[in-house]
């Protein structure tokens, strides 16, 4: 009845430059607003006096900042993280403002669903763990403390090491970038696919089909309303993610 | 024997036949790394809930808990869907 062909994938995920002869394409726009916006929202609220009440604009950013604190922070690294608040707070708001164009109208492309700002994002949290790490036990006390974890019998430790190895220093980082990016992508390809099928519907000749166009379309409304929950819930997770390993990085009894 | 032979001279080049096999072990790949992670995202949110209505005091601790679970059991499921692109498209 209808034959329906799903779109080249680069056509759905790789975009013109906007500008003739000048590398910038929407996803590096996104990525740019994305980080204005955050900025602009905290230079804004920390502007304003702290010792009235706060109102408007830094009621928002203090939900923010809290929500970061506790939910994150607290929840995985304790006290001591505090520290780390602002740059797991600058993280979780640069994925949230990224994924979220995936719903927003005229975007309708996830900046995070190109593989290059996950892999950034997780190649800079494997510095910086490995890093924080070395820095608070010492190059052999990191080393001793990832890859031969106590409380292992002796002879465990031919099977316990490389494990440990492979899954702290090579499986974290490409998890934590093929998380993101596989679930912004599946979310984007699901989106198109619902639209193209009820645009197909919509338009069939055959007048019997019209109606059924319906369906596609009720799906999509929902994909949406789930997509603005993937969205919020990968950024939570990459930026808790960050904090539980730096947190392991740092006291490795935890 | 007509249809044997329209068969016969129907047959798939190899470039055919190779995007053929892509697109069912595409199929293949996806489905099968979505068996695990099902099963186990379903125990563990269970278990969650589970625990949650006994103490709830201790929610929060047990659904932060729950999400880094989700999110390391989920990650197998979605390089299943990276290979499965890999071979559709790639």
């Amino acid at each position: 009845m209808i034959a329906l062909e799903f779109p080249e994938i680069n056509s759905i995920l790789v975009w013109k430059d906007i500008f003739p002869n000048f590398p910038f394409n929407k996803v590096a726009l996104i990525a740019v607003l994305a980080t204005l916006i955050s900025a602009t929202i905290f230079l804004l609220a920390v502007r304003q006096s702290h010792k009235e009440a706060p109102k408007g604009i830094r009621n928002f950013a203090e939900m923010i900042v809290e929500f970061v604190e506790d939910g994150i922070v607290m929840q995985t690294m304790g006290k001591d993280g505090l520290a780390w608040t602002p740059f797991l707070l600058t993280m979780f708001m640069f994925i949230y403002l990224c994924n979220v164009p995936g719903i927003i109208p005229f975007f309708q492309m996830p900046a995070t669903a190109r593989m290059a700002v996950p892999m950034f994002l997780a190649l800079m949290v494997w510095v910086i763990y490995n890093v924080t790490g070395i820095k608070h036990q010492g190059v052999g006390g990191y080393l001793k403390s990832t890859l031969f974890p106590p409380g292992v019998p002796k002879a465990l430790y031919i099977l316990v090491t490389p494990i440990e190895f492979i899954s702290a220093i090579i499986v974290r980082p490409f998890s934590l970038a093929v998380r993101l990016f596989a679930n912004m992508m599946a979310g984007h390809i699901l989106l198109v696919t619902f639209a193209l099928l009820s645009e197909a519907l919509f338009q069939a000749k055959d007048k019997v089909l019209i109606p059924v166009g319906i369906l596609p379309f009720l799906m999509l409304v929902f994909l949406t309303s789930f997509e603005v929950l993937v969205a919020f819930l990968q950024a939570y997770i990459f930026a808790m993610l960050t904090a539980v390993y730096i947190g392991g990085a740092t006291h490795p009894e935890h | 024997m007509e249809a044997i032979a329209r068969l016969v001279a129907a047959e798939a080049t190899p470039a055919e036949l190779k995007n053929n096999a892509a697109a069912a072990s595409a199929g293949y790949a996806y489905g099968l790394a979505a068996i695990g992670p099902g099963i186990g995202i379903g125990y563990l949110v269970g278990k969650s809930v589970e625990a949650m209505a006994r103490q709830p005091e201790a929610a929060g601790m047990v659904r932060t808990t729950m999400f880094l679970g989700i999110a390391f059991t989920e990650a197998l499921a979605l390089i299943g869907f990276v290979v499965f692109i890999l071979l559709k498209f790639a």
